[in-house]
C-alpha cells in the first residue's frame, strides 16, 4: 500500500499531472459559473419577471421563448467546446500519465 | 376509448415485452456470474449504445407525457422543466462522468470510500441511493397504474392492481436474470422507439402546420383561452411568492440532482474508458435535448390541435394531450391512422415506463449488495457471492416497489419525482463533488454531508403541503404542515453541501494526503482504473 501510495504523490507532484489538472480546470471551472449562473438567472427571472419575459420580439416569438431556445442552444454549444477542449488539449497527455501512473505502481512493488 | 384501441395497444406491448424478455434469455445464455457482468454489464459498450440507454433511462413517462401535457395546459410555464432537465446534463458532463468512471467500480459510493473509512461511508451512500432510487421507482410504478386506467379507459381497480404487478414481476426477471447487459439493451430498444414515436408525431404537428411555427404558437395559444399568456411565463408559478420559490427550488433540484442519481452514475460503468464515458454523455445530450425540443412542439400542438380545454376534460394533470393529439393527427377516433397512432403512443408509454423501472432497480439492487450487504455482514460469516445477493436484492426491491406502488396507487405521487431529484441533489452530489475535488474532506464529512442532506429532504416532505394541510396532499384530513414549499431543495441542497464542509472542519482525523492523491491522479489519468 504505502509504495504505490508514494507513487500516486509522485504523479501528483509532477509537472505533466499539474498541467493536465490545470487544463481541466481552467475550462471547467468558470464554465460551470458561467452555465450556473445563467440558468439560475432565467429560472428567477421566468419566475419573478413574467412582464419583461413577455415582451414581443417577432411574431409569436418572445423573450421568453429565446430564452429557452437560447438555455437549449448554449447547453450544445459548451457540450461541444468541451468535448473538443477535452480531446485536442487533454486526451493525450492524460492517457501518458496513466501509463506512467502505472508503469511507477508496478515497478514499487505492488498492482494498483 | 374503443375496444379497437386497446386490443391494438395491448398487441403492440405485449410484442415489446416478448422482445425485452428474448434479449433477456439471449444476454443471459452464457452467464459466468460475475459482478463486472452483472454490475456493469462487461464494461464493452460503446459510446452510442451507452448513449442511447442513458437517454433510455432517463427519458420517463412524466416526460414524455407529462411535460407535454404541461405545455398543453399551461403553456410556457411547462417548457421550464424541459430545460432543466436538460441543462443538468452539463453537471453531469463536466463534473462527473469521466472522474466517476475513473475512480469507481460499480456505484458512487466506490468513488467517495476509496478516500475514506470505508463502513460509515458506504452505508451512508448506499443508504441514500436506495432512497432515490425507491422514491423514483414508486413514482413510476404508480404511474405505471394510472396509465392504464387513462389509456385504456379500463378504470378497474383490478386492471390497476395487475398492472402494477406485472410490471414489477418483469422489471425483476430482466434485472435478476440479465443484468446490467439486458437492462442496458432495453434502454436502448425503448429509447429507439421513443424517439422515432416523437420525431413521427413532430413532424406530423408540423406538417399540420406547413413548417409554419409561428401560425402554430398563435393557435395554441388562441385555443388556449389565455391569449398571450399562454407564451409566456406564468401561469402555473406566477402566482404568490410560495409558488414562485417553490419552482426556483425544483429548478435547483433538478439540475443538480441528475449527477446524483445512481442508476444514471451506474451507466458510466458500462463503458471501457473516461473518454468513452464523455462520448457516451454527449450522444444522450444530443438525444435528450432533441426529445425535449419534440416534446415542446408536441405540447403547443396539443393546445393548438386538440385544444386546452379538450385536454383538461380528459385528464386534469394534462396527461392525455399527447395521445389525444395523436388519435386527431391520424385523422380523429373513428380512422384506422388514428387508433393505430394512438396505440403506437400508448405502447410506447407503457415501453418506456418498464425500461425505466428495469434501470433504476438494477442501481439500487448494486447499492443493496455491493455498499450495504458487503459493509453490513458480519466478517467471520461466509461472504456469499455478492451476485447472488444482488439477484437477491433485485426481488426484494421489487416486492418493495410493487407493495408500495399498489399502498400509493390513490394518492397524488406527482410530487416524488422532483422529491427524488432532491435527494440526489442533497444527499448525493455534495458527497461526490467534495470526494473528488476538496483536498481536505475527511470520513466525517462524508458521512455529515450525506445524512445532513438526506435527512432534511425527507424531513420537510413530511412537513410540507404535499403530505398534510392541502386538499391537493397525501394526508387532505390531517395537517401538520409548518413548511411552505412543495420540493425541499432550496433548503436541503445547501444544507447537505454545509454538512459536508462543518463535518470536514470539526473532525479530527487528518486527511491522508496519498489516498487524496491517488483520488486525484486515477480521477483525471484513468491509471489504474478497472
Amino acid at each position: 500500500m504505502r509504495a504505490s501510495a508514494d507513487a500516486y504523490l509522485e504523479v501528483q507532484r509532477s509537472a505533466a499531472f499539474q498541467e493536465v489538472r490545470s487544463r481541466y480546470r481552467r475550462f471547467v471551472v468558470p464554465a460551470v459559473i458561467g452555465f450556473f449562473a445563467w440558468y439560475v438567472a432565467y429560472v428567477v427571472t421566468a419566475t419573478t419577471a413574467p412582464g419583461l419575459m413577455a415582451r414581443p420580439v417577432a411574431g409569436a416569438v418572445n423573450v421568453a421563448m429565446l430564452a429557452g431556445l437560447g438555455q437549449f442552444l448554449t447547453t450544445f454549444l459548451l457540450t461541444w467546446a468541451y468535448a473538443r477542449h477535452a480531446r485536442l488539449r487533454r486526451d493525450r497527455a492524460a492517457l501518458d500519465l496513466r501509463w506512467t501512473t502505472q508503469e511507477l505502481t508496478r515497478t514499487r512493488g505492488d498492482a494498483p | 376509448m374503443t375496444g379497437e384501441h386497446q386490443t391494438l395497444a395491448l398487441l403492440l406491448f405485449s410484442a415489446f415485452v416478448a422482445v425485452t424478455l428474448g434479449i433477456t434469455t439471449w444476454v443471459s445464455r452464457h452467464r459466468r456470474g460475475s459482478a463486472e457482468e452483472f454490475y456493469a454489464g462487461g464494461r464493452l459498450f460503446s459510446p452510442m449504445e451507452n448513449g442511447f440507454a442513458i437517454a433510455g433511462d432517463y427519458m420517463s413517462a412524466a416526460s414524455f407525457l407529462g411535460i407535454s401535457g404541461l405545455i398543453a395546459l399551461y403553456g410556457y410555464d411547462g417548457m421550464l422543466y424541459s430545460v432543466g432537465f436538460l441543462v443538468a446534463w452539463l453537471v453531469v458532463l463536466l463534473l462527473v462522468a469521466e472522474l466517476v468512471r475513473n475512480c469507481g467500480r460499480f456505484t458512487l459510493a466506490d468513488v467517495v470510500a476509496a478516500r475514506m473509512r470505508e463502513r460509515p461511508v458506504r452505508i451512508a451512500a448506499g443508504t441514500s441511493s436506495v432512497t432515490v432510487s425507491v422514491l423514483y421507482l414508486v413514482a413510476q410504478m404508480v404511474g405505471a397504474g394510472s396509465l392504464v386506467a387513462l389509456l385504456l379507459g379500463g378504470t378497474g381497480e383490478a386492471a390497476r392492481t395487475w398492472t402494477v404487478i406485472g410490471v414489477g414481476a418483469l422489471m425483476v426477471v430482466y434485472v435478476s436474470l440479465g443484468g446490467m447487459r439486458a437492462t442496458t439493451w432495453i434502454q436502448i430498444v425503448k429509447a429507439v422507439l421513443l424517439l422515432g414515436g416523437t420525431v413521427a408525431l413532430t413532424a406530423l404537428v408540423l406538417v399540420r402546420f406547413h413548417g409554419d411555427v409561428n401560425r402554430l404558437l398563435l393557435t395554441a395559444a388562441e385555443r388556449s383561452g389565455h391569449g398571450e399568456k399562454f407564451l409566456a411565463p406564468g401561469l402555473i408559478y406566477g402566482g404568490d411568492w410560495t409558488s414562485r420559490f417553490d419552482f426556483i427550488s425544483l429548478g435547483l433540484a433538478l439540475v443538480l440532482g441528475t449527477a446524483g442519481l445512481p442508476h444514471i452514475l451506474s451507466r458510466f460503468y458500462t463503458v471501457p474508458t473516461a473518454r468513452a464515458a464523455r462520448r457516451s454523455v454527449i450522444w444522450s445530450i444530443g438525444l435528450i435535448g432533441g426529445f425535449y425540443l419534440m416534446t415542446i412542439v408536441l405540447g403547443f400542438g396539443a393546445a393548438a390541435i386538440v385544444g386546452t380545454g379538450t385536454v383538461r376534460e380528459s385528464n386534469a394533470a394534462g396527461n392525455t394531450a399527447v395521445p389525444l393529439l395523436a388519435l386527431d393527427l391520424g385523422g380523429g377516433a373513428d380512422s384506422t391512422w388514428g387508433t393505430v397512432l394512438f396505440a403506437v403512443v400508448a405502447a410506447v408509454a407503457f415501453a418506456t415506463i418498464l425500461a425505466v423501472v428495469a434501470g433504476i432497480t438494477l442501481a439500487s439492487s448494486a447499492s443493496v449488495a455491493h455498499d450495504l450487504y458487503a459493509s453490513l455482514r458480519r466478517h467471520d460469516a461466509e461472504p456469499r457471492s455478492e451476485v447472488a445477493v444482488a439477484r437477491l436484492a433485485a426481488v426484494g426491491v421489487g416486492a418493495v416497489a410493487i407493495a408500495l406502488g399498489l399502498l400509493a396507487r390513490d394518492l397524488n405521487v406527482a410530487f416524488l419525482v422532483g422529491l427524488a431529484f432532491a435527494v440526489a441533489a442533497s444527499a448525493n452530489l455534495p458527497v461526490l463533488l467534495y470526494a473528488l475535488f476538496w483536498r481536505r474532506f475527511t470520513t466525517r464529512g462524508a458521512v455529515w454531508a450525506v445524512y445532513g442532506g438526506l435527512v432534511p429532504a425527507v424531513v420537510l416532505v413530511l412537513v410540507s403541503p404535499v403530505v398534510s394541510g392541502s386538499p391537493a396532499a397525501l394526508f387532505p384530513g390531517a395537517d401538520f404542515q409548518y413548511f411552505p414549499l412543495q420540493n425541499p431543495g432550496l433548503i436541503s441542497i445547501p444544507l447537505g453541501f454545509l454538512a459536508g464542509w462543518l463535518g470536514t472542519v470539526t473532525s479530527r482525523e487528518t486527511p491522508d494526503a496519498a489516498r487524496h492523491a491517488e483520488t486525484e491522479v486515477r480521477s483525471l489519468t484513468g491509471a489504474g482504473a478497472v
